[in-house]
């Protein structure tokens, strides 16, 4: 998380210019200031689960915006998957990611080709579960996908969030979703592998 | 970027400050959720009114929080809607006994943060929570494949109007049933000559050349559905009204007409634009029973406009007439 904190905090211009040419110009600003939140809370916790579980607490209050239900519904559900874990394999990360996956699904009713983070996050997933055997092959491999998705978004013309009202226009831009999808992807996979 | 701001990051918070400092009759404001309340609230036996969305259309929404209208407002950042938690602050404070109606513009972030705020306020209070989705934009192609129409300049219309049934002690079922059908008999269409700048992002949303127009825009700075050259007001007038007309028939009942300034577009022109629009209203028999004309739902300092029709009947009529005292919309009191 303190990774993906800083990484965010490090692109957040870049996410918000995204936004800009096809949205509200906030995605930038928002998830900086929700993994802010995120990164002063209290360290004392007893396991990942519920560290995460609290991070996404966090991010459903601070984000607003699509945002903020969809990547705390992320973590929310990640961390359900993890919940009485001990130990950390490739096959459990692939089941939280994909537990991940679906609450963003079930919140913001998206699928692929959509245009939204929804195209790198189910790719990644499904990266990740062909490569369940070792847990830095499985990570990078699902950034890998995740990157893909991220690019195929670019030609894609949005039909959910809010650059689907500009219809035909929205083809040509990169989805900021998708592509801050890509920054927690890469965050995993240099801080989990 | 040129703005009377002291931070990027306390812009909203200090807004809220000034807003209470200005109008301490009538609102109190609860900073630590960025909730604008009626300062006479909760009214016993009232249904509570809860609206809020992203900050820079002012006075929507806070501004019309008082008598008559709406009992809170939630102040979200720029552009951005308000989270859950305050949204259940909003709706735990105004909750008179009688349920809670929530007002959300379709926007993806604003319904699921109003979405979220009514299951929780539902399970932690037992509270009744109805919401009504304003998407009265004709700009967006509503579509199975899309997020669907925006909410716009109908917003302003059906909080006046529902605001005052809840005044007149009307229960949540009729006031969700009312609430729905204005927005169903409502529609708008907006252009922009300029964009705005969102404090956060500080570079203009969008670049329009001097010469040239978006048609079709939103409230947030997001691009229109086309871009054409700079036209009369004549023809923006026609650019604005046909598709509204193309899209509900509105011969034959009361029309409420509201023409808004996006923040950036003087009287001046708002009046100007509205004598072209009442041109073509007559001619295509349109009777215009009421209007409203000012800067009401805006987008920073945008220039530009955007028209309203609501097809109308006596009730919404009456209840448009009955008296409303809050800081942006005051008659009859």
């Amino acid at each position: 998380m303190a990774d993906f904190a800083a990484t965010i905090s490090q692109n957040a211009a870049l996410l918000t210019d995204l936004d800009r040419q096809i949205g509200d110009a906030d995605h930038g600003s928002n998830m900086n200031r929700g993994m802010q939140a995120v990164i002063a809370l209290d360290r004392d916790f007893p396991d990942a689960a519920s560290y995460l579980k609290k991070a996404g607490m966090t991010l459903v209050s601070t984000v607003g915006g699509a945002s903020g239900p969809l990547y705390g519904t992320f973590l929310l559900r990640f961390a359900g998957a993890l919940t009485g874990q001990t130990t950390h394999d490739a096959d459990g990360m692939a089941r939280a990611w994909r537990a991940g996956l679906e609450g963003v699904i079930s919140r913001g009713k998206a699928g692929l080709g959509d245009k939204t983070m929804v195209d790198a996050l189910q790719p990644a997933v499904e990266a990740m579960e062909a490569e369940t055997s070792d847990l830095a092959v499985c990570l990078t491999s699902g950034l890998a996908a995740g990157e893909q998705g991220r690019d195929a978004t670019t030609p894609m013309v949005a039909r959910k969030g809010r650059a689907s009202y500009l219809g035909e226009r929205s083809a040509g831009h990169q989805d900021p979703g998708a592509t801050s999808i890509v920054l927690l992807l890469e965050a995993a996979a240099r801080t989990l592998a | 970027m040129k703005k009377l701001i002291n931070s990027v990051d306390n812009v909203v918070s200090e807004a809220l400050l000034g807003m209470e400092a200005a109008h301490p009759d009538r609102l109190r404001i609860d900073h630590a959720n960025r909730v604008v309340l009626r300062k006479d609230g909760p009214v016993s036996g009232k249904v509570g009114l809860v609206s809020g969305g992203g900050s820079g259309h002012e006075p929507m929404h806070g501004g019309f929080v008082g008598m008559g209208m709406l009992d809170a407002a939630c102040a979200g950042e720029v552009f951005t809607s308000p989270v859950p938690d305050q949204i259940m602050a909003a709706t735990h404070a105004v909750d008179g006994g009688a349920g809670v109606l929530h007002i959300v513009k379709n926007y993806t972030g604003d319904v699921m943060n109003f979405e979220m705020a009514a299951e929780m306020a539902a399970a932690e209070r037992g509270i009744r929570v109805e919401a009504v989705v304003v998407d009265d934009d004709v700009a967006v192609t509503d579509s199975l494949y899309t997020a669907g129409r925006r909410g716009v300049g109908t917003t302003v219309l059906l909080e006046k109007i529902v605001g005052a049934a809840a005044e007149a002690g009307r229960d949540l079922d009729a006031l969700t049933e009312i609430a729905t059908r204005v927005n169903g008999q409502g529609r708008s269409m907006g252009l922009a000559l300029t964009s705005c700048t969102v404090p956060a992002a500080g570079k203009p949303t969008f670049e329009l050349a001097d010469d040239e127009m978006e048609l079709g825009i939103g409230i947030h700075g997001e691009p229109g559905r086309e871009r054409l050259p700079m036209a009369s007001a004549a023809q923006a007038a026609q650019m604005l009204v046909e598709p509204v007309l193309a899209d509900l028939d509105f011969t034959g009942s009361p029309v409420i007409c509201f023409v808004n300034g996006m923040g950036g577009t003087p009287l001046l022109e708002q009046y100007l634009m509205y004598g072209e629009i009442a041109k073509v209203l007559q001619a295509k028999g349109v009777t215009v029973a009421r209007s409203l004309v000012g800067s009401y739902i805006t987008s920073l300092e945008m220039a530009g406009l955007s028209l309203t029709l609501l097809k109308a009947d006596e009730d919404m009529l009456t209840l448009w007439d009955a008296p409303v005292n809050t800081p942006g919309l005051r008659w009859g009191c």
